[in-house]
């Protein structure tokens, strides 16, 4: 790994999440390997990597769903908040009750006025009754986020947030987890889009066969990743991408 | 807890579809037994001919026997079409309008009366039955030779009587009537005291005396076994009798055992299909993973589901026992001990249930297997001893033991009834399934995420 992934990072004041030599195993698959990082409050983290890299794996040990067989995560700044790839609600319930719902398993202290500024926050105030079901899938993404945001986390992570949204809607989704970054919430989030990746991440984690093997800005990105003849440094940012991949025999 | 059960009551409400299935379902099973059990079994059609020449009287050894008043018993036991040509019997029976027809010949009562007479020729009645429907031909089959056996039993009955009518007069001595003529019959008894009073006038040294000894020991031989031959005419003419002991106690009536199983069945679908259904919902909802990554426990989740199967049964099958009760009566006396039978039948189900669930993983798969296993199962549980050899029976008896719906019956069976099995231990059986399938769902959610 170019940046160092099995060493502690640093801690500092800002920090909102720090892992160290995450290992998780299934059967003899090794999934993930001492895969390490950390990021700021504020921050928008990119997980990148071909499938089965591990992206899922390590946001799910993020989140508590599973349980690393080794490392150790460390969370200085409160609770994460998750947001699986498919949304995860329930389709027969309004958009208020879904919210409402987990607002009461979440143990909110003002169950109401969480509803409430999630509905805000989400732009769906005008659809609250609605069933979940009859919205597009953008707004499902929607309340989906808005279900992780509900115990105001200092952590969202997300899996795959576009998959399946289509450009218009992929740029409402954007505004809004830029929103939440800008006031302070970090954001991790997995994707199989390198563009996306580019356009919004602060930083990338490169995960490969469970290995991590980058983690750090875009720029330095394309600066470790090897030129083709005639390129720029700083050009296409996915072949960068699938140079460096082979580079490092992927 | 209370949020996912009230969740779930909600998201059954928004189902309408499933919530009118849930209610519509009990009543129908209801009201469809309750009129099973109030009207009780139809009589099968038959046609009827009668080729005897009308006003035909049935004598068998100077007894008179009511034709007319058989005809009309046995129309009470089945329900008589009556045709006018075997042709036309012929026709509705294939046709199916009747299951089968009785055609009795018009030699019918000669050959009856011979039977007492000193030439018997058997008589014989004709039934007409459509082999299609191999299930309709044995029911006719059943029915008539039901209905013929009794008739037989009378008859041989009559002539037995008849016959040992002429063994007292060739015993005793009596009037004999053959051929219109009255005959008198001195009678075996007879006959030895008149040798015997001849003997006694004979001088000692006759030579008749030995030929007439002879006469003398035949008539007393033959007096006293004649003696013996009522019996044994009375009892070729029944040869079984039918001596019957209960051991077992008492026994739940047929209507109270109809009812459970009814319930029984009701219990188990709607439970099982509900909390296996509901419990794969949570992942193709996709938030099996959000809710059991710190917001409930997976244990707490599957309580839950168990929790709801038991609710939605209470209500389901009370419902529908009250339906029944319109029907036939019901011992609401004992309701107290309704509530412990279904709530254990439904936490037994709903633990199987959710087992299922765990295990099938999307809502379609619950569905159809939870159809595929307790379908089976239920047959197999209805299965009496006995009926099938033993070393089979002792197998069902362990794989019915398994699964929830024998207790269930077992539980309900003796709840509504004082006469059914002990619901304690039912109770028990339920328990112990309902936790060894909880332990079994509890592996198997480990598979959602």
């Amino acid at each position: 790994m170019d940046a160092p992934s099995t060493a502690s990072p640093t801690q500092n004041a800002d920090e909102a999440i720090e892992a160290t030599g995450l290992t998780k195993r299934f059967g003899d698959r090794l999934a993930l390997r001492e895969v390490g990082f950390a990021a700021t409050a504020g921050e928008l983290l990119a997980v990148i990597g071909p499938n089965g890299a591990g992206k899922t794996t390590l946001l799910s040990l993020l989140a508590g769903i599973r349980t690393p067989d080794a490392g150790t995560i460390h969370l200085p700044r409160g609770e994460v908040g998750f947001v699986p790839q498919q949304a995860a609600l329930y389709r027969r319930l309004t958009v208020a009750e879904n919210l409402r719902l987990f607002a009461r398993l979440e143990e909110v202290d003002d169950v109401e006025a969480s509803v409430e500024r999630m509905l805000v926050q989400t732009d769906l105030a005008d659809r609250r009754d609605d069933q979940a079901g009859t919205l597009s899938g953008g707004n499902q993404q929607r309340i989906n986020i808005a279900i992780g945001l509900l115990s105001d986390p200092a952590v969202l992570l997300l899996d795959e947030p576009s998959t399946g949204l289509d450009p218009r809607q992929r740029s409402r989704l954007w505004e809004f987890v830029l929103g939440l970054a800008g006031r302070g919430t970090t954001v991790i989030f997995s994707t199989h889009n390198i563009a996306e990746a580019e356009r919004y991440a602060e930083r990338i984690l490169v995960l490969a066969d469970g290995q991590g093997l980058f983690d750090g800005s875009i720029e330095a990105f394309h600066a470790a990743a090897p030129t083709a003849a005639g390129e720029a440094a700083a050009g296409d940012f996915e072949s960068a991408f699938v140079r460096f991949l082979a580079e490092h025999g992927h | 807890m209370r949020w996912l059960l009230l969740k779930d009551l909600q998201i059954m409400r928004r189902s309408p579809l499933v919530t009118g299935l849930l209610v519509a379902y009990p009543i129908v099973i209801a009201v469809l037994i309750g009129f099973a059990l109030s009207r009780g079994p139809e009589p099968p059609r038959v046609a009827f001919l009668n080729e005897v020449p009308p006003d035909t009287p049935l004598e068998v050894g100077g007894e008179s026997l009511d034709l007319a008043g058989a005809k009309s018993e046995l129309c009470d036991r089945i329900e008589c079409v009556p045709v006018s040509s075997e042709e036309e019997a012929r026709q509705k029976v294939e046709s199916g309008d009747v299951l089968g027809a009785l055609i009795l010949p018009a030699d019918l009562v000669d050959k009856l009366q011979s039977l007492a007479g000193l030439t018997p020729e058997s008589p014989t009645v004709k039934v007409l039955v459509n082999e299609e429907d191999p299930v309709k031909a044995g029911l006719v089959d059943d029915r008539i030779n039901s209905l013929l056996a009794e008739a037989n039993l009378r008859i041989s009955q009559e002539v037995s009587n008849v016959s040992t009518s002429y063994l007292q007069i060739l015993l005793n001595g009596g009037d004999f009537s053959f051929l219109g003529q009255g005959i008198q019959v001195l009678g075996l008894k007879r006959s030895e005291q008149i040798l015997r009073g001849i003997r006694g006038q004979l001088p000692a040294d006759s030579p008749d005396l030995d030929e007439l000894d002879s006469v003398i020991r035949f008539s007393h031989l033959a007096a006293e076994n004649l003696g013996a031959a009522g019996d044994l005419l009375s009892s070729v003419s029944q040869p079984i009798k039918i001596d019957k002991e209960v051991v077992s106690g008492d026994t739940p009536s047929l209507d109270t055992f109809a009812i459970a199983v009814a319930a029984t069945i009701t219990l188990m679908f709607v439970t099982v299909l509900l909390v296996a259904g509901s419990l794969a919902l949570e992942r193709e909802e996709n938030a099996f993973a959000r809710l059991t990554r710190g917001l409930v426990s997976k244990s707490a989740l599957l309580g839950e589901k168990v929790l709801l199967g038991v609710v939605v049964a209470v209500v389901v099958t009370l419902l529908m026992l009250a339906g029944l009760g319109l029907f036939v009566d019901l011992d609401w006396g004992r309701f107290a001990l309704w509530i412990p039978a279904i709530v254990a039948g439904g936490a037994g189900f709903a633990a199987f249930g959710a087992a299922i669930g765990g295990a099938a993983k999307e809502v379609r798969a619950a569905s159809l297997l939870a159809f595929m296993i307790s379908l089976p199962v239920a047959f197999l549980s209805l299965i009496p001893s006995g009926t099938v050899a033993p070393g089979l029976f002792d197998v069902i008896s362990v794989i019915t033991a398994l699964f929830p719906f024998d207790p269930a019956l077992r539980a309900l069976t003796g709840a509504l009834d004082a006469a059914g099995p002990a619901i304690g231990i039912a109770i028990l059986h339920l328990t112990i399934l309902a936790v060894a399938y909880g332990i079994l769902a509890r592996f198997a959610v480990r598979r959602f995420v």
